[in-house]
């Protein structure tokens, strides 16, 4: 089964009247901003500071992108989408957010660098090589009973993540009868991901964390090292498949018996991790298996109802109902 | 919203601040430790000499008073309107998590209700971010370096906010409860687990 890929399929004719609700509106908590508020952030007590100015210029910033371009990142977290935005201010030399919405606007290869500078695309081979324990001792034992099993790797980055459970698969006697999905919204990491080629300086990283995570054999098996990198072994990419996929606007594409995404959520606002959970609940059945981030959690989800634990410090949970 | 950094010799410092904290506190106060992935029994080495809770954060969780924060290893700590968030970008000068990082953040977001604590360290995060806190409105306290187990990062912060506020370890809680206690700027508007006001 292949992966439903519709580049750049934002939802937007039925966003039209978004135009008027320039961003996703502030969690109830927030407050709205009095008229004194206002009166403040005029005067500005303490030169420079316009938290609420900066707030409508990246507002705008985020809206004309939209559409323009059709990239949304108008529900992407705050706080860390700000911080990367001053940074390609910064690297550029300008001056305010509102220069940048000029040149973003008027000159697609600017836009090619802040979506660099938007997507984050660190990850790692075996990365909490607890997580790798937990899942071996408590989610194998419920796949060995599946006569096929399909994984779901959201938001896979440039497939380390991948290739550590295909080698987890394998040490377990699965791999022959798993489909590894591995998905992102980033084509240029789906490419690479694809070659299997890591670096090799580490390797040595990697390693331990293999080991950490329980591997059973000599990490060293599992590649080549050749000058310019580690090349995986090719039988463990024989059951994954890479494709582009947008947690925002895309559909579910298969039911999974487990679906991965880790350090993903954490870029999105609350507002946008609800509705992906509500894509990853239906894309489970029944005692599918969800794994989260090391600190990412199910609490503000939606959906704490509808799993239990499996691992708690792990976060790996399993739909109940 | 109160803002602890702290990196090599940190462990004493953060534990003589959790200790000297009273139970009724209700100004939300992180800190930030530079310390390896592995490293998990922090939170409970500070829980032990604190009656505040002390509480490693989650993604999307909600800022209240009453709580100590501990920022996670291998993230870095935003504040994000009324919630902390999590990136895992890149390392800033070899640190995730980065003081910078946070301090730039809560200087966003808090302004004048910001007050940035730098303590021991022997490297240089911190002075950055304490330098925007108080280009914000807000206070810089840093500990006296040469009460510091490191001096570097203390003098890091001081070279970059000359007008910081230098005191010794053990002048420093007193120090942050007087401001709490005095400085009604600095009381959770929203979210405290305690709403009632002294
Ligand atoms: C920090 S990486 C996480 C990689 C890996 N899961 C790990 O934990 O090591 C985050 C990934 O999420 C991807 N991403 C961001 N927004 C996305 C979206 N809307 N749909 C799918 N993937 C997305 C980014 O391209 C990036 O590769």
């Amino acid at each position: 089964m292949a992966v439903q890929v519709e580049p750049g399929s934002g939802d937007r004719g039925g966003e039209g009247s978004r135009a008027v609700e320039l961003a996703p509106p502030d969690p109830p908590s927030a407050a709205v901003p009095t008229a004194g508020d206002i009166a403040a952030a005029a005067e500005a007590p303490v030169p420079g500071y316009h938290p609420e100015l900066e707030r409508i210029e990246i507002q705008l910033l985020l809206e004309g992108i939209y559409r323009h371009y059709g990239f949304d990142f108008r529900s992407y977290a705050y706080a860390s989408l700000r911080r990367r935005i001053w940074k390609r201010i910064d690297a550029d030399r300008l001056k305010t957010i509102s220069a940048l919405q000029d040149r973003v606007l008027h000159d697609p290869s600017m836009m090619e660098r802040l979506l660099l500078d938007l997507s984050i695309n660190v990850t790692a081979m075996f990365r909490d090589p607890g997580f790798y324990v937990a899942f071996r001792r408590d989610v194998v034992p419920a796949l060995r009973t599946y006569p096929f099993i399909r994984i779901w790797h959201a938001g896979c980055s440039t497939g380390e993540e991948a290739y550590s459970m295909a080698i987890l698969l394998e040490e377990e006697d699965l791999y022959d009868r798993t489909r590894i999905y591995a998905t992102d919204i980033n084509e240029v990491v789906i490419r690479k991901a694809k070659e299997g080629i890591f670096p090799l300086d580490r390797m040595q990283e990697y390693t331990q964390n293999y080991l950490r995570a329980g591997g059973t054999r000599s990490f060293s098996e599992y590649y080549t090292a050749m000058y310019d990198g580690a090349l995986f072994a090719p039988r463990l990419m024989r059951n994954i498949v890479f494709s582009q996929h947008n947690l925002v606007t895309d559909r579910s594409f298969a039911e999974c018996n487990v679906i991965l995404c880790r350090n993903v959520l954490i870029y999105f606002d609350r507002n946008l991790q609800q509705r992906v959970h509500k894509l990853f609940y239906e894309s489970l059945p029944i005692y599918g298996y969800l794994g989260l981030g090391s600190k990412e959690s199910l609490r503000f989800s939606g959906f704490e109802d509808n799993y239990e634990p499996v691992d708690r410090r792990e976060k790996i949970y399993r739909k109940i109902q | 919203m109160i803002a602890v950094g702290a990196s090599w010799g940190g462990l004493k410092a953060l534990r003589a601040i959790a200790h000297g904290l009273p139970p009724h506190f209700r100004v939300p106060i992180t800190f930030v430790q530079h310390r390896s992935k592995e490293s998990a029994g922090l939170r409970d080495l500070l829980q032990d000499c604190t009656a505040l809770i002390v509480c490693e954060v989650e993604d999307k969780q909600p800022i209240m008073g009453g709580y100590i924060y501990l920022a996670p290893p291998d993230y870095h700590l935003l504040v994000d309107g009324d919630e902390f968030s999590l990136s895992v970008d890149e390392p800033v000068r070899f640190s995730r998590p980065s003081i910078d990082v946070f301090f730039e953040s809560v200087a966003e977001r808090f302004g004048p209700e910001a007050v940035g604590v730098v303590l021991t360290g022997a490297n240089e995060d911190g002075a950055e971010g304490l330098r925007q806190i108080v280009a914000r409105g807000g206070r810089a306290i840093v500990q006296d370096p040469r009460t510091a187990e490191s001096a570097i990062m203390p003098r890091a912060a001081l070279r970059a906010v000359p007008e910081a506020h230098t005191l010794p370890l053990e002048r420093l809680t007193p120090y942050l409860i007087s401001l709490a206690t005095s400085d009604e700027s600095m009381r959770p508007r929203r979210g405290s687990n305690d709403e009632a006001r002294a």
